[in-house]
């Protein structure tokens, strides 16, 4: 061993000698400074054992944040843009937050625990923001990152598979509730989230436990097709399932450095998680005069034709581009090819032909493919599964 | 229906003139302060029986002559004394006279009388430039406002007119420090340490602390907005907030006093008035605070009340002071070596040289005590005998520096503070010591909590160029609106700033009618 600084070095989340004993490929990626899979085996595979049977895929590295304290409520009020109240306990909410500019700084999910205990899962490290944010209100802030890991278990027999693992009754469970589980004498939290538009779970245990957790999972799920999957298929999913992702289809607020690279949630199609009836949030100002003075840009989903990925491709209307795509993929269970694209204003209302200008190459040879396109008003993906309780059978 | 179209916290000169200004415009105003008497930092008050000091701020230069004649202050009954020299004592009683352009004494030779001449011709150019700006709402660059760009280009036109040399020198000093500028100019020590002390009253910097430059072209304004020279005020500091008081109540303006604000109250997305200690609730449709934007924000409003960026901003003001002041119940007229009895009556300082500020400055940054201060005196007696007991005097001195609250707590940092200012004072006026009948010292905790300036900052908050202007308090609560709807400032922490100038006061109310808000 040198004795070179281990600082700066890639992490490994708590599932890393499972992870790293089953990434066949060896194919690695540095998500948020840790070492994570990019794919397993195939990436292909890996994306079908998520529709068809079990795709696994290690959440660790996503931050969680513990909000407590007598004014843990109204503090997640003023940070985010929606109603934090009505999130009763043991529930889930997605969520948005904005800086005073009404610009959106992440995304994420917020865990209510108990009368004012809630946890935020984010995609951003947003310690200081959360710091900030403390000021005037009494509650504590504990970043849990390292307490906490968590693996997505999502797909058609997530619940089969969990079941066997101990989750009684898991199938009751609504979607975007949560549910209190022991395993290995540890407590297990399971709730009912998922990036992947299916039926779906995600599974929270300390650390020490993180090794029999994989191990069982594995274990219990061999007969229904469980696999792990890498970044790259859980990607493919998300796009299917119209889920977006920061730093790919929008930048956080805090980490541009260009002025007007930031984006609203009306510019992101994320309106309906503004409550305008509270009084007061991070961004309700300046979200107020945009509501009435019209925004910059609007989201567009977008069905392209053919089956050229319309990736950072460029979007007319007629001769004039009036976007950019920022997520593209041919969608295999949809059998679409879609792309999320950032369009001004006036265009891309649901309805709009639009033409993308795709740049693709074969062995050296560049062609350009101008593919009409035309923008749709819901996810490509639909499955009943994802909204139904009990969760059903396979 | 609410009580009153505006409600203004703080009866300070600013909120009184505000008030004012809103009430002539024929505006329902209430006026609240926690204080008996009005005035806030224009105040006089009886330290020990007989003897009324003026007990924050003792000199009045700046104060805005179109306020007094708008809100026709003389005939209200202000009277101020003779313009003032500054003589600044020295060690061997030979000590420097500054009277206008003229600087006479302790050996300055004729190179450094002409180059004060040179200096005062140049601050008066820039002084008048930032006139322009001080008497208009502060424009925002990057608005596109006509308001704004009419400002911008009245300034763009008076940078040209200073011509190229000068238009320079102000860009190559505006950023820098006063130590520096005095050495380029002079080579006379007291001069530039007299020059330097106007640059850091009230503040929390030394000579050699960026920003003095601009905080010292701040009170160079006096010259165009008071036009009085270095006064004081006839009756003590407090007959100015008496006459700002009582002009505002001909206007038709209510004023409560004793009666202090506790919270700043927000109804859904904006603010609706305000709650008094008594319990009382005071409805408006603006609530206009005078006070300190720390006070405003976190103490009276909440951070959180506010969205979190602009609660971040308001953390981030700096707000700190390392000024004192002494109060002196003399039984006879003090003797100054070297100064005649009719010399008292001007302004008197000690401050025998730059370095000796910086070296006062540094143990207050590690919040001790120094054996080192500066002295800016007024015996108001010299010139007002009736603010003492007949043939007794009263001495009042502005001190630097400071520190807020010392490591040793202030129990046993004021006698020990006192007995040292006193020393010091003794080597400039042998036999002070056995005059003195009463005597008081308030530090920086105190103005805090006598005159609810927070850090006991006079300004209510530094003079720094990144806390001036269209940044003054800071972005987004700037043009004496904040973030917060419903709310205004019209106080020092608002621009133009701190000093007995009236104009925050008055644009405040100006900006505020013109934006129809009380309507």
């Amino acid at each position: 061993m040198s004795d070179i600084s281990r600082d700066t070095m890639l992490l490994t989340t708590p599932f890393h000698s499972r992870v790293e004993a089953m990434c066949d490929l060896n194919d690695w990626g540095n998500w948020m400074g840790y070492t994570t899979p990019n794919a397993y085996f195939d990436v292909e595979l890996e994306y079908f054992a998520v529709r068809s049977t079990t795709g696994v895929f290690d959440l660790s590295p996503m931050n969680k944040y513990r909000v407590t304290g007598p004014d843990a409520q109204r503090y997640l009020d003023r940070l985010i843009t929606r109603d934090v109240s009505k999130i009763g306990i043991d529930r889930v909410g997605y969520a948005i937050w904005c800086d005073d500019n009404g610009q959106i700084m992440d995304d994420g999910t917020i865990f209510r625990l108990g009368e004012q205990d809630y946890r935020i899962c984010s995609y951003q490290r947003a310690d200081d923001w959360l710091a900030w944010n403390k000021l005037g209100f009494d509650v504590t802030i504990d970043n849990e990152s390292e307490a906490v890991a968590g693996l997505a278990v999502q797909g058609p027999t997530s619940c089969t598979v969990l079941t066997l693992l101990g989750c009684t009754d898991l199938n009751q469970l609504k979607p975007f509730g949560i549910a209190h589980y022991t395993f290995e004498g540890q407590p297990m939290m399971v709730s009912r989230t998922g990036f992947t538009g299916d039926l779906g779970y995600e599974v929270w245990v300390p650390p020490e436990t993180a090794e029999a957790l994989w191990d069982q999972l594995f274990d219990r799920g061999h007969d229904y097709l469980i696999k792990p999957i890498g970044s790259y298929a859980l990607e493919l999913a998300r796009i299917e399932a119209g889920f977006l992702q920061a730093n790919v289809d929008f930048m956080p607020a805090e980490e541009v450095v260009r002025v007007g690279r930031t984006r609203s949630p009306f510019e992101l199609g994320l309106g309906w998680l503004v409550d305008f009836s509270k009084p007061l949030f991070n961004g309700r100002a300046a979200l107020l005069k945009e509501q009435a003075n019209g925004s910059r840009y609007r989201f567009a989903m977008l069905d392209v034709e053919g089956n050229k990925p319309a990736e950072h491709s460029f979007i007319l209307k007629g001769d004039k581009q009036v976007g950019t795509v920022t997520s593209a993929a041919w969608c295999p269970t949809a059998k679409a090819n879609i792309a999320y694209a950032q369009i001004e204003m006036p265009h891309g209302a649901v309805g709009d032909e639009l033409v993308a200008e795709i740049y693709y190459q074969r062995e050296l040879h560049w062609t350009r493919l101008l593919a009409p396109c035309k923008v749709i008003d819901a996810p490509i993906f639909k499955s009943p599964k994802r909204w139904q309780t009990p969760a059903p059978p396979h | 229906m609410t009580d009153y179209d505006a409600v203004i916290i703080g009866a300070g000169h600013n909120g009184l003139v505000c008030a004012s200004y809103l009430a002539k415009a024929g505006k329902q105003v209430l006026v609240v302060d926690g204080r008996n008497e009005p005035g806030g930092c224009a105040s006089t008050r009886e330290f020990t029986p007989g003897f009324n000091v003026s007990d924050c701020a003792q000199w009045l230069s700046q104060f805005d002559q179109s306020i007094v004649k708008d809100l026709d202050l003389k005939g209200a009954g202000l009277r101020l004394g003779k313009a003032k020299a500054t003589i600044s004592l020295q060690p061997d009683s030979d000590h420097l006279i500054l009277d206008g352009d003229h600087v006479t004494g302790a050996g300055i030779d004729a190179v450094d009388q002409a180059a004060y001449r040179d200096f005062r011709k140049m601050v008066r150019s820039f002084a008048k430039l930032m006139t322009t700006l001080y008497r208009s709402r502060p424009p925002k660059l990057v608005e596109q406002n006509w308001t704004d760009r009419l400002t911008l280009m009245k300034l763009g036109l008076h940078l040209k007119l200073l011509g190229r040399e000068r238009l320079r020198d102000l860009m190559r000093i505006v950023m820098i420090n006063i130590y520096d500028v005095m050495n380029e100019h002079f080579t006379h020590t007291a001069l530039k340490s007299t020059i330097a002390l106007e640059a850091v009253t009230g503040t929390n910097m030394g000579p050699r602390s960026p920003n003095t430059v601009y905080s010292y072209l701040h009170r160079a304004t006096g010259e165009h907005l008071g036009q009085t020279g270095t006064t004081q005020v006839i009756g003590g500091m407090g007959a100015l907030g008496k006459t700002l008081a009582s002009a505002a109540e001909k206007q038709g303006a209510t004023l409560k006093l004793g009666a202090a604000v506790t919270a700043i109250v927000k109804t859904d997305d904006r603010v609706s008035g305000v709650k008094l200690a008594s319990g009382e609730s005071i409805s408006a449709k603006v609530v206009i605070s005078s006070a300190d934007p720390t006070t405003t924000f976190r103490d009276l409003l909440g951070y959180h009340q506010m969205e979190a960026g602009m609660a971040k901003r308001a953390e981030h003001y700096r707000s700190r002071s390392g000024t004192a002041k002494l109060h002196l119940a003399l039984s006879a007229l003090p003797t100054f070596s070297g100064l005649s009895d009719a010399q008292l009556a001007e302004r008197l300082v000690i401050t025998p040289s730059m370095d000796n500020m910086e070296r006062a400055l540094n143990p207050m940054k590690y919040r001790e005590l120094s054996d080192l201060h500066t002295f800016d005196i007024s015996i108001p007696t010299a010139e007002d005998p009736e603010l003492a007991p007949a043939g007794q005097h009263i001495l009042t001195a502005i001190v630097h520096y400071v520190p807020f609250s010392p490591d040793i707590g202030w129990e046993t940092g004021r006698p020990q503070l006192m007995s040292q200012l006193l020393s010091e004072l003794e080597s400039y006026a042998p036999g002070i010591g056995s005059l003195v009948t009463a005597s008081e010292l308030v530090v920086p905790s105190d103005f805090e909590a006598s005159h609810g300036m927070t850090g006991g900052s006079w300004h209510h908050g530094e003079l720094s160029i990144d806390q001036a202007l269209m940044m003054r308090p800071f972005p987004g609560s700037t043009q004496y609106a904040t973030a917060v709807d419903g709310l205004y400032l019209c106080g020092a922490g608002a621009h133009p700033g701190g000093g007995l100038q009236g104009l925050p006061g008055r644009n405040a109310a100006k900006e505020i009618l013109k934006r129809g808000a009380l309507s």
